[in-house]
């Protein structure tokens, strides 16, 4: 599409702030920017203010770099959840899917990414310093390894297992193997393999 | 397992045409460019969702349309089977079992297995290592999804181990913790696909030697020699020595993707010194020895398409060969040449059924 074609120079300018966003493109861009120009001038404004001051007022959690309204996230502040546990995930969004299981109650170690010189990310471009710190001066008794499971989250994994090797703290990651309510059959030979693998005893139920 | 008839729609140089087939050997004869390989093209479709020669869909449809069609009749484990593949300009390519579509072409693929012999296949003897350990991984990741994701991450781990090499070349940084980490993924995987190679080489080798003495008359002696740096020391040792060397090339010189299969013809390479007969004979035996295999593995005959694969034999070597894939170790046979008569003649001494198409203007008719 010619951007140029657009009527008026505000509204190109606008399309192209919104297809700056991730999986949206010039079309996607236009026909949300149309969509906001026929909307009640208050909704526009509740809109543009609610991202302003989400970017003004958020902050960054200074124990596990979750997000944060205070200095510590609520999760790091909530006196219920378990300080001895520490879940190392690679972003906010593996928090949000851990928390909606509802089955853990530790806290968490927001990595920031994983291991890939390719794209500009070596162990200093992550948060390992704090971890290693928060498993130093804290009292830690399990720290559970939750990133993608592919080789650049191995990667990374090997190489906090490596940094926390001095043995103290046990390290353990997630399990691998078939999803509920899968048909072993139709399973992939790899997932199945790992399964078999990593099998577990089995108390009647 | 065969294909009992085939029906093509706007498929390469065919409007519309159906045949059917023997479940022995099926000749298709006529002059160049009448349209034989494209026959034997739409059947390989059938059993890997895509053309031999192209992966661009859109090349195969007939010029003058916007879709084409392949159907093709099978008889599998003694049950029919149907698969359909269709295709229009500019759609998702669909395919089809018994009418019913696939999620994924994976799903589809291994279902029919085939074994194609086309005059292109002599990269695989005079192209360069690449190609044969493409032959090799191929044939192996085919039944093994293990090997294929071995395969996967360990070039990943390679292309950032190389990245951190070249990284220090230009900026003077090694980060000596990580490129450990890629050291130990590297021999972890590595060790894994060095095995498997090995395991491949061990047991098509004999056979390969089987058909190559067969095809030559025991005329000459043949070897196909898997080499590996891996052979000579293990993987984590040939790392850690060479990573000063590697920090100067700037990119990984130790591993199972510098691996090498030597064709050799007495004891020389066949590459250099053979005449373009041995090395069509020797592309044939190996080629025989990749299908023997795949039998092995998936308990049954896959197809096997010849495709031009007379051209610069002698007729002795010819009927060898006609008289080997005759016999019951081999399944359905699908054959082009240019030369009715050498074929005739051929086919005239063995037993057993085939049919005998002549292609031309578009038409397929049988001539016996
Ligand atoms: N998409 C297409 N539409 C129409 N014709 C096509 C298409 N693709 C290929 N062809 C035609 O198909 C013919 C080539 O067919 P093919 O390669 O099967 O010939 P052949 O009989 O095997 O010849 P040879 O004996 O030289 O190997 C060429 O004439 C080519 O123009
Ligand atoms: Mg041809
Ligand atoms: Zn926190």
């Amino acid at each position: 599409m010619d951007l140029h074609q657009l009527p008026s120079r505000l509204l190109e300018n606008a399309v192209n702030e919104f297809s700056k966003l991730p999986g949206i493109g010039k079309k996607t861009a236009l026909r949300l920017v149309l969509h906001i120009l026929h909307q009640p001038k208050e909704d526009t404004l509740a809109f543009s203010h609610a991202i302003e001051k989400m970017k003004n007022d958020i902050k960054i959690c200074k124990k596990c770099h979750n997000i944060s309204e205070e200095e510590l996230c609520s999760i790091c502040s909530n006196p219920n959840r378990d300080e001895s546990l520490i879940c190392v995930v690679e972003s906010i969004k593996e928090i949000i899917a851990i928390e909606s299981t509802s089955q853990y109650k530790g806290l968490y170690h927001v990595l920031g990414g994983r291991i890939s010189p390719m794209d500009g990310i070596g162990p200093k471009e992550l948060n390992m310093e704090t971890l290693e710190n928060r498993i130093k001066n804290e009292e830690i008794s399990e720290v559970i390894l939750a990133l993608s499971t592919n080789m650049e989250g191995d990667t990374t994994n090997f190489y906090i297992y490596r940094r926390l090797a001095d043995g103290k703290v046990p390290i353990t990651t997630l399990a691998r193997g078939i999803s509920v309510g899968d048909e072993l059959e139709y399973t992939d030979e790899i997932t199945l393999g790992k399964s078999l693998i990593n099998r577990i005893p089995y108390h009647g139920k | 397992m065969y294909l009992q008839s085939l029906s093509l729609l706007n498929f390469k140089n065919y409007t519309q045409i159906d045949v059917d087939f023997s479940s022995k050997i099926n000749c298709f004869t006529g002059n160049n460019g009448v349209g034989k390989t494209n026959i034997l093209d739409s059947i390989y479709y059938l059993s890997f969702c895509k053309s031999f020669f192209s992966s661009i869909d859109s090349m195969n449809i007939n010029h003058s349309q916007n879709f084409f069609v392949i159907n093709g009749e099978y008889q599998l484990h003694d049950k029919p089977e149907q698969i359909y593949c269709g295709f229009e300009q500019g759609k998702k390519k669909k395919f089809k079992r018994n009418k019913k579509e696939y999620d994924k072409l994976a799903d589809h693929i291994g279902l029919i297995p085939l074994v194609m012999i086309s005059p292109y296949d002599i990269n695989l003897i005079l192209g360069g290592s690449e190609e044969r350990r493409k032959f090799i991984d191929g044939i192996i990741s085919q039944f093994d999804r293990n090997y294929l994701y071995d395969l996967q991450n360990y070039n990943r781990a390679l292309t950032q181990r190389n990245h951190l090499l070249k990284l220090y070349g230009k900026t003077g940084y090694f980060d000596v913790d990580v490129v450990d980490l890629y050291d130990n993924q590297l021999a972890e995987f590595g060790n894994r696909i060095f095995e498997k190679r090995k395991e491949f080489i061990d047991n098509i080798g004999p056979v390969f030697q089987k058909f190559f003495s067969h095809i030559s008359q025991g005329k000459e002696e043949v070897q196909l020699n898997y080499e590996s740096q891996l052979q000579q020391e293990s993987f984590d040792i040939l790392l850690a020595n060479s990573r000063e060397k590697d920090k100067m090339a700037r990119y990984t010189t130790v591993g199972i993707h510098k691996d090498g299969l030597d064709l050799l013809l007495g004891d020389y390479p066949l590459r250099k010194l053979g005449s373009q007969g041995q090395q069509k004979s020797y592309l044939v035996a190996l080629k025989l020895a990749q299908f023997e295999y795949i039998q092995m593995l998936c308990g049954f005959k896959p197809i096997l398409l010849l495709d031009d694969i007379f051209d610069k034999l002698d007729s002795e070597r010819v009927e060898q060969i006609i008289k080997l894939v005759a016999q019951n170790n081999f399944g359905q046979i699908f054959i082009t040449d240019t030369n009715p008569a050498r074929l005739n003649k051929v086919l005239e001494q063995i037993e057993g059924e085939y049919f005998h198409y002549l292609v031309k203007d578009e038409m397929l008719t049988k001539l016996n």
